[in-house]
């Protein structure tokens, strides 16, 4: 296995985990955690294509990789102060519970 | 020069442990050096930074007994300087209570990454010519992100031990604790844009240049020393010291997040916290006050690593004076302080180091960026005193 | 050997983030799992990335997560984790988007490309192109921070005014 392949293999890992954690718990907050350890699967891909690709010295991925935490932390206060004013609603954070638009 | 020992002595007395320790690696097999040599500075520096620390417990009860008119310990030893071994045997000897209700393990866990952080800050800190654990290419980046690991440390603390003075002090923390970073962050900045580099080492050679006999200390220009002082407000915050105690006012919440610690995780804690501070004191001395540099062009013959070390105590010696002399903030005054008052002035003074860069003539800088830092500070702190009502406070829940 | 421990330690902590019943304890998995990915791009290289990661992941997203438990009353019951239809379907999507995934990552040309030596990319490098390359993406990101700022703001107090 090359080095290549392990670091994209952890990231497929991490993404199937985030996925999981997404889709099987209810808590909101646990959703969100889902996500973001989505989104870290995709930096680690960025860092590994950049650190194994044809180009390293161009810096594209590494500079996608500081973006996408920078993008990453805005998402996570955005995402946090919905899930606040959702349980000052609701009293819950129990995304079943939101079901005021199902028809 | 003729009046101290010749050139090589004193190049031999400032290099001393780094000789010292190249001395000790050469005895060891080739495979084995990095390693040894790493264990053996990152041991020098437990070892000296702990005891710094438990020279620090007995000179500020010392200095607080004299600015509050009484005699501070004199009991143990000479002067009392032996304080902090009996503080220590103490300590050790209590017995360990955890909270029946407390998250054991989290609870067990909270004071070890709390030491483990503040110690990992000195891998960057150059405290002398030459000595530097890791010289690493983003050295303050490592150090504020390993500052940032000791908020987590202070949320399991807090939470795990079940008390609502814990939980309470432990978010207090927090919130001081991520409002003042960005303030101290923006006044690194402000060096780490002159410098033009992350690295500790190069922020310090940056520095080493004297004109006449004045240093070329970045705290020695108008944004160095805005910077210097918005960056030592600062840190007084981030390492909870008064007047930003509310974590652990005593009168309000007992101890804050280390209620429920006793024992030797209790003198843990304490060790963190002065550790914590230290590491502070030593980026701004590597960051404004030109780290091991010496403070006057003919007083270069003294190690570089005594400089370090003077400034430092010069530091704690603020600190301790500021304890004793400032009352305790209160919630509201302390997030406005920062956000409305602090933070504005980091950003004003980010853009006086810009000017700094690119104005051509000296004297036209110098007015510039003085006029630029001094006048945000009047206009601002004016600004924010007109609303002042300065007439009894209305608690709203005790109404 | 270094990356093996550490992507074992990351996977690790990504199961227990979500698997523990405890909301705080999955936070405390998670922030190792965010550690354990940040020693993994010390190990490719990409230092500057790898602070930033511990910086940005552990100092602020961990720590907003945490007082958004606090705020949400989820002081440390468990939560109960109820087995029930969803998790099975839940189990094939998620096993098939790996199976795409694994599959595409053995089969594709790259991961058999030979692996080149260590680039020697420097701090001050990533500065300048910020700086000059990618100056345009950096504003547009200051101007969705600020945006995201403003808008994180307004959503959790909006609230409080009404009830006060």
């Amino acid at each position: 296995m090359t080095p290549l392949t392990a670091c994209l293999l952890l990231s497929a890992i991490l993404f199937a985990i985030g996925l999981t954690g997404a889709l099987v718990r209810r808590n909101s907050i646990l959703v969100l955690i889902g996500i973001e350890l989505m989104l870290n699967a995709a930096n680690l891909n960025f860092i590994a294509f950049w650190r194994y690709g044809p180009h390293p010295e161009a810096l594209t991925g590494m500079m996608f990789a500081v973006f996408s935490i920078a993008v990453a932390a805005a998402e996570a206060a955005v995402g946090l102060a919905l899930i606040i004013s959702l349980y000052r609603h609701l009293k819950s954070a129990n995304i079943d519970e939101v079901t005021s638009m199902s028809g | 020069m003729t009046l101290f020992a010749s050139n090589s002595a004193v190049e031999t007395a400032d290099q001393f442990f780094v000789l010292a320790e190249r001395w000790i690696v050469a005895h060891v097999p080739g495979t084995a050096r990095a390693l040894v040599a790493d264990v053996i500075s990152a041991v020098a520096l437990l070892a000296v930074f702990a005891s710094l620390f438990a020279m620090t417990t007995v000179l500020e009860r010392k200095g607080l007994g004299r600015i509050q008119n009484r005699y501070g310990p004199n009991r143990v030893g000479p002067f009392g300087i032996l304080q902090p071994l009996a503080d220590g045997i103490k300590s050790l000897t209590k017995e360990d209570i955890v909270p029946l209700a407390a998250d054991r393990w989290v609870h067990y866990f909270a004071p070890l990454v709390l030491v483990v952080a503040a110690f990992s800050m000195y891998a960057v800190l150059p405290i002398g010519r030459n000595m530097v654990l890791a010289n690493m290419d983003a050295g303050v980046l490592f150090f504020f992100a390993v500052s940032s690991v000791m908020e987590v440390s202070i949320f399991m603390a807090g939470w795990s031990s079940k008390n609502k003075y814990s939980l309470l002090g432990a978010m207090r923390a927090i919130a001081q604790m991520i409002s003042y970073e960005v303030t101290l962050i923006l006044a690194a900045v402000t060096v780490v844009m002159a410098a033009g580099s992350l690295s500790t080492v190069t922020i310090v050679e940056k520095q080493a240049g004297y004109t006449g006999i004045l240093p070329h200390w970045f705290v020695l220009t108008p944004w160095g020393f805005a910077g210097f002082v918005l960056f030592m407000i600062a840190a007084t915050a981030e390492a909870n010291r008064s007047p930003f105690d509310l974590p652990e006012g005593e009168s309000e919440i007992i101890a804050g997040y280390f209620t429920e610690y006793s024992g030797f995780k209790f003198a843990l804690f304490f060790l963190g916290e002065y550790i914590g501070m230290f590491a502070m004191s030593g980026l701004g001395i590597t960051l404004f006050l030109g780290g091991w540099t010496a403070p006057l062009s003919f007083l270069t013959w003294v190690p570089s690593y005594l400089w370090f070390f003077a400034k430092l105590l010069f530091l704690i010696a603020m600190f301790i004076w500021i304890r004793g002399t400032l009352p305790r903030l209160r919630m509201d005054q302390l997030m406005n302080f920062a956000w409305k008052f602090l933070l504005p002035l980091a950003l004003i003074d980010l853009v006086a180091a810009g000017l700094w860069r690119f104005l051509p003539n000296e004297a036209v800088r110098w007015i510039v960026c003085s006029v630029l830092v001094v006048g945000s500070y009047v206009l601002l702190g004016r600004g924010l005193a007109r609303g002042w009502k300065l007439e009894k406070r209305v608690y709203r829940f005790a109404e | 050997m270094l990356f093996t421990i550490f992507a074992i330690v990351t996977v690790a902590g990504a199961t227990a983030v979500i698997c523990l019943r405890n909301l705080v304890h999955s936070v405390l998995a998670l922030i190792v799992t965010f550690a354990g990915l940040a020693v993994v791009y010390l190990l490719l290289g990409a230092q500057f990335v790898g602070f930033a990661q511990v910086l940005v992941y552990i100092g602020a997203v961990a720590i907003l997560i945490v007082f958004a438990i606090l705020l949400t009353r989820n002081t440390g019951a468990d939560v109960r984790v109820s087995i029930d239809d969803s998790w099975v379907w839940s189990g094939v999507v998620v096993a098939g988007v790996f199976a795409v995934l694994a599959w595409a990552i053995y089969h594709s040309s790259v991961s058999h490309s030979a692996t080149l030596a260590q680039p020697a990319t420097t701090t001050q490098q990533i500065g300048n192109a910020l700086m000059q390359q990618y100056a345009l993406p950096l504003e547009v990101i200051g101007l969705l921070l600020t945006a995201a700022l403003i808008g994180a703001v307004t959503i959790a107090l909006r609230e409080q005014k009404e009830a006060r």
